[in-house]
């Protein structure tokens, strides 16, 4: 099963030669969509709770446009570099694509170095998981997308460790690909965060 | 292996295409948001509208959610789920903030 496929043509790029390959991404976007219910009822938590501010900060007090459109920007870049890796990797041409998927983790990086110091301010100000429903389902949100982010860099680091060793392979440049459709489904998120949490948060 | 028509040689045009869009949509939004007199009703939909069509380049330029064997059934599956996340969170806000 896990045999590179002899009627796949050459032109077929790695991860989906081998029938095992095929399965995989394909039960990894079953997985995507798992993914979606549960961020959809952390949303409807949030969106449920919006209005229960009382004895804490206002969302509008302690929000800052110039800090979220920074970390929306990097999360953004980082999955276009993440979507070139990809674009490299089916050119054959490992070096680029390492480069760009270690780019990808710096940027990713940079977006939790700046989540971290956001949650810092806003505990100074005074609004932490415990302070309001608000502010429960906000940090119940943000922190669960912050988590998968934390996951995506130690995974992605792992599979660029094995590529270095073992080298491009059917095997490898799935696990590449795969991680790489998870990388973009962190940003998918961050919109809906990012649009959701922030911007109609800056608004009311 | 079918619908293999991926363009792996030349110059990535759907990603930078798709980076571009998506920076000039989030713009977009938060002059939406934060810049015009709309009323909050009228910016909820717009910014979610938005919202969604960043998420549809996401998943058709950059995680090409149609390619492979199974991409009728990848996009299938990405429908559903958009349904179900719909239903949650439409649903939820709809039974806890609109009816009392």
């Amino acid at each position: 099963m896990a045999h590179v496929n002899n009627d796949a043509s050459p032109d077929t790029p790695l991860e989906y030669q081998s029938e095992i390959g095929r399965l995989n991404i394909f039960g990894f976007w079953i997985f995507l969509g798992a993914e979606m219910a549960l961020f959809a009822t952390i949303f409807a938590a949030y969106f449920a709770l919006v209005d229960s501010t009382g004895g804490g900060p206002l969302p509008s007090e302690v929000f800052d446009i110039n800090g979220t459109m920074t970390m929306t920007l990097l999360l953004l870049t980082s999955s276009f570099t993440c979507g070139l890796a990809i674009h490299e990797m089916r050119r054959n041409n490992v070096k680029s694509m390492i480069v760009w998927l270690i780019i990808t983790l710096l940027f990713g990086l940079g977006f939790l170095y700046m989540e971290v110091n956001e949650f810092i301010h806003l505990v100074n100000e005074g609004a932490n998981l415990g302070t309001n429903a608000f502010w429960s389902s906000f940090f119940v949100l943000t922190g669960t997308h912050g988590l998968h982010v934390t996951l995506g860099i130690g995974w992605m680091t792992l599979i660029i460790i094995q590529v270095l060793k073992r080298g491009l392979t059917p095997d490898t440049a799935k696990k590449v690909f795969i991680s790489s459709l998870y990388w973009h489904f962190l940003d998918f998120v961050w919109i809906f965060v990012f649009t959701g949490v922030y911007l109609l948060g800056l608004v009311e | 292996m079918a619908n293999k028509s991926v363009d792996h040689k030349h110059f990535p045009w759907s990603h930078v295409i798709g980076f571009v869009m998506s920076i000039a949509l989030t713009f977009l939004a938060v002059w939406l948001g934060l810049y015009t007199d709309l009323a909050l009703n009228t910016v909820i939909i717009l910014v979610f509208g938005l919202a969604f069509i960043q998420a549809g380049i996401q998943l058709f330029m950059f995680m090409h959610v149609t390619e492979g064997e199974n991409g009728i059934w990848q996009v299938g599956k990405m429908l559903s789920a958009a349904f179900i996340a719909l239903v949650i969170v439409i649903g939820t806000v709809w039974v806890m903030n609109g009816m009392h």
